[in-house]
């Protein structure tokens, strides 16, 4: 009696062409004469929110270790074996998430959303590692860091890079930050999670275009010592940055440097800078006038990005989900579509009757027919905007106010990028005296290599 | 010279760890503002959290991810879209809303004449949901979690010729709670939102359904 009461009401529906039609009870509750009972429901619950503390109280340990292993033990072998062990947990075990890197996205959305709940401990995974680089260098890069440490396995023939080839190189992780900051801050995407290359890896589910990339990542890391972290990492430019200013840093010797040269070639990362020790042979009126193309350089390019940056709104926004659907609620309404390809079909006809005439009218025919087809195919994302019952300005309106976030954005973002190249100049200008051969604060990832190499012991 | 270094360099460290601190100060005690929230999850320092409807969601200090059934349009994306593989995505049962149909939407394909449970009447791609005979004329449907693609397909039978008790969510003992969901990203409905970790469910119509540890995997049936 049941299946006929079904059928007129399944016909009814059919021909109504129901759009989402959401949780109404068509069919009431049973009421069963046996003795069954209804199976419960059950939900999962989430992992723990106290792990999520066992991952920072790990963290903690290990830059605490790393950091003694890196200054006062000086060991390599036992900061390569920490290596293993940050590899091990928060690459494979922890699976990659959430990471430092990952985290400057969460902290800068949560900047600009204020509905966007921002947990303690990623707010701890973002400043510890700084904070350890403030006062000890980049132990973080050392051995704790999941990415470091892969990459690390794999780095049997470094080349030397050259100083050149290492800074510029060194301009596409200020990008890659800035482009992070911008998305994230507006909501857009996580740009460093969607491209990151190992943790495919870790997961062992990385699609075959992220695989193909990681396995030339670490293939090219035989070479080219860790190249996620020196041309790619965002967060790599504030350790940079942090790292120059530490209070201790690795020492290549534990006392005087005795100008052996023996660990002259001993950093895979091109992070060891060698003594200069001629005064920079430049009169002063040559240098003052190099400070003047600084001051002019410094606002000119910050101004002349700022401005392509925020020129590059539209090509940027585009990213964003919400813009795309207003492009595409825009262009392409279903009617529209149908009538794109009768009229389509029209040209192709006409086209034919001309064909002595015009073989090209009817391949433009063809072409707007195509489109014609392409944009009767309603995309999802059209149909969910129809079902959720927002109106088609309401769509604008959104967009248009991320366009405007964007042009802001694209502005700081240009701006950033300017800066970071000015400065480049400008390093490169600056005239250096060396003693001694030093770390380079800014680049040496503290591995501890170039330890073994110097033959003064304390 | 080194003594002017020295200086210098302290100087900039103190500009850092201000700024650190700064940062982090304006990150733990940042305003929260009600009116701005879409989610309606969002509520530490929210003036309508006594009011709120999910007081749990106050002691939240985490999130999760989870997928919301009444913006789901059932496209197909969380099969395909997910890190996991299979998706972590299932279809849940709220049996507390089904109608033990013997012609259900979910499980039989449109236009099906005999209700068998023969392969080409099954909408699943899969067999995983399951259907046994209770009593005249009620069949139970149950869903196997170990073979469920999450590909939506029931759920789109049952939401419209039936009363939408099979509804797609992210399972917890699956998920690998990434930073940034990659369904999320994909999904054309904007479906997909953080939600508390203490309060991981938006299924709808529920009455006795049951929290569990995701402890051990693969244990939790749906």
């Amino acid at each position: 009696m049941r299946k006929t009461n079904l059928v007129p009401a399944l016909l009814a529906f059919t021909t109504l062409f129901p759009k989402t039609v959401f949780a109404i009870q068509r069919f009431p509750k049973p009421e069963f004469e046996s003795a069954y009972t209804q199976p419960q429901t059950q939900i999962p619950l989430p992992r723990g929110e106290f792990m999520a503390y066992l991952d920072v109280a790990v963290l903690l340990i290990a830059l605490s270790v790393v950091t003694w292993l890196v200054l006062k033990k000086r060991s390599r072998l036992w900061v390569f074996a920490m290596s293993i062990f940050s590899l091990g947990y928060f690459g494979f075990y922890r699976e990659g998430c959430v990471c430092s890197i990952g985290a400057i996205q969460n902290v800068s959305l949560a900047l600009f959303d204020s509905t966007f709940v921002l947990p303690l401990s990623v707010i701890l995974f973002f400043i510890l590692p700084l904070l350890f680089t403030l006062f000890f260098g980049r132990t973080f890069c050392a051995a704790v860091c999941p990415f470091g440490a892969i990459q690390d396995l794999f780095a049997f023939k470094p080349q030397a890079l050259g100083s050149r080839l290492n800074t510029v190189l060194g301009i596409i992780p200020y990008l890659y930050l800035g482009l992070a900051v911008l998305f994230a801050a507006t909501g857009t995407d996580f740009i460093i999670c969607r491209y990151d290359p190992f943790v495919g890896i870790f997961r062992f589910t990385a699609s075959f275009g992220m695989f193909l990339f990681t396995g030339i990542l670490l293939l090219s890391g035989i070479f080219i010592a860790r190249p996620y972290c020196r041309f790619l990492c965002p967060y790599g430019v504030l350790l940079n940055w942090t790292s120059r200013f530490s209070r201790s840093h690795l020492t290549i010797t534990p006392k005087e440097c005795i100008q052996c040269r023996l660990c002259e070639n001993s950093c895979p990362y091109d992070a060891i800078d060698i003594p200069v020790t001629t005064k920079s042979p430049e009169s002063s009126p040559v240098m003052v006038k190099k400070m003047m193309m600084m001051v002019l350089i410094v606002p000119v390019l910050v101004i002349a990005f700022g401005y392509a940056g925020s020129r590059m709104q539209d090509t940027l926004a585009g990213v964003d989900p919400r813009v795309k659907l207003a492009k595409e609620v825009l262009s392409g309404m279903r009617d529209a579509g149908s009538g794109m390809r009768d009229a389509g079909y029209k040209m192709q006809d006409a086209g034919y009757k001309m064909q002595d005439a015009g073989y090209k009218m009817r391949d433009a025919g063809y072409k707007m027919r195509d489109a014609g087809y392409k944009m009767r195919d309603e995309s999802f994302e059209i149909k969910a905007f129809k079902a959720s019952g927002k109106t088609e300005s309401q769509v604008y309106s959104e967009a248009s106010a991320v366009l405007k976030k964007f042009y802001i954005g694209g502005w700081l973002f240009g701006g950033f990028i300017g800066l970071a190249i000015a400065l480049m100049i400008g390093g490169r200008m600056l005239p250096v005296y060396r003693a001694d051969y030093v770390t380079n604060k800014g680049r040496c990832f503290s591995c501890a290599r170039c330890v073994d190499y110097c033959p003064v012991k304390s | 010279m080194p003594n002017r270094r020295e200086f210098l360099n302290t100087l900039m460290r103190g500009g850092i760890l201000a700024a650190l601190g700064l940062l982090s100060g304006a990150l733990l005690f940042r305003k929260r503002d009600e009116n701005s929230c879409s989610t309606g999850f969002a509520c530490n320092s929210c003036s309508k959290s006594k009011s709120c409807s999910l007081p749990a969601a106050l002691e939240a200090r985490q999130t999760v991810w989870q997928l919301d059934p009444a913006k789901c349009i059932q496209c197909g994306r969380c099969a395909t879209s997910c890190v996991m593989s299979p998706s972590a995505v299932k279809c849940t049962h709220a049996y507390a809303m089904c109608g033990y149909c013997d012609l259900c939407g979910g499980y039989f394909k449109p236009g099906t004449k005999t209700l068998t449970t023969a392969a080409e009447h099954q909408l699943c791609p899969t067999n995983a949901l399951k259907r046994k005979f209770i009593e005249e004329p009620f069949f139970e449907y149950t869903v196997d979690e170990e073979l469920c693609i999450g590909c939506g397909k029931c759920v789109k039978g049952c939401s419209a010729f039936g009363n939408g008790s099979l509804q797609l969510q992210v399972r917890h003992h699956r998920c690998e709670n990434c930073n940034e969901c990659s369904i999320a990203r994909k999904c054309p409905s904007q479906a997909f939102t953080r939600v508390p970790a203490n309060q991981p469910s938006l299924l709808k119509g529920l009455g006795n359904e049951r929290m569990q540890d995701a402890g051990k995997k693969g244990e939790v049936n749906a």
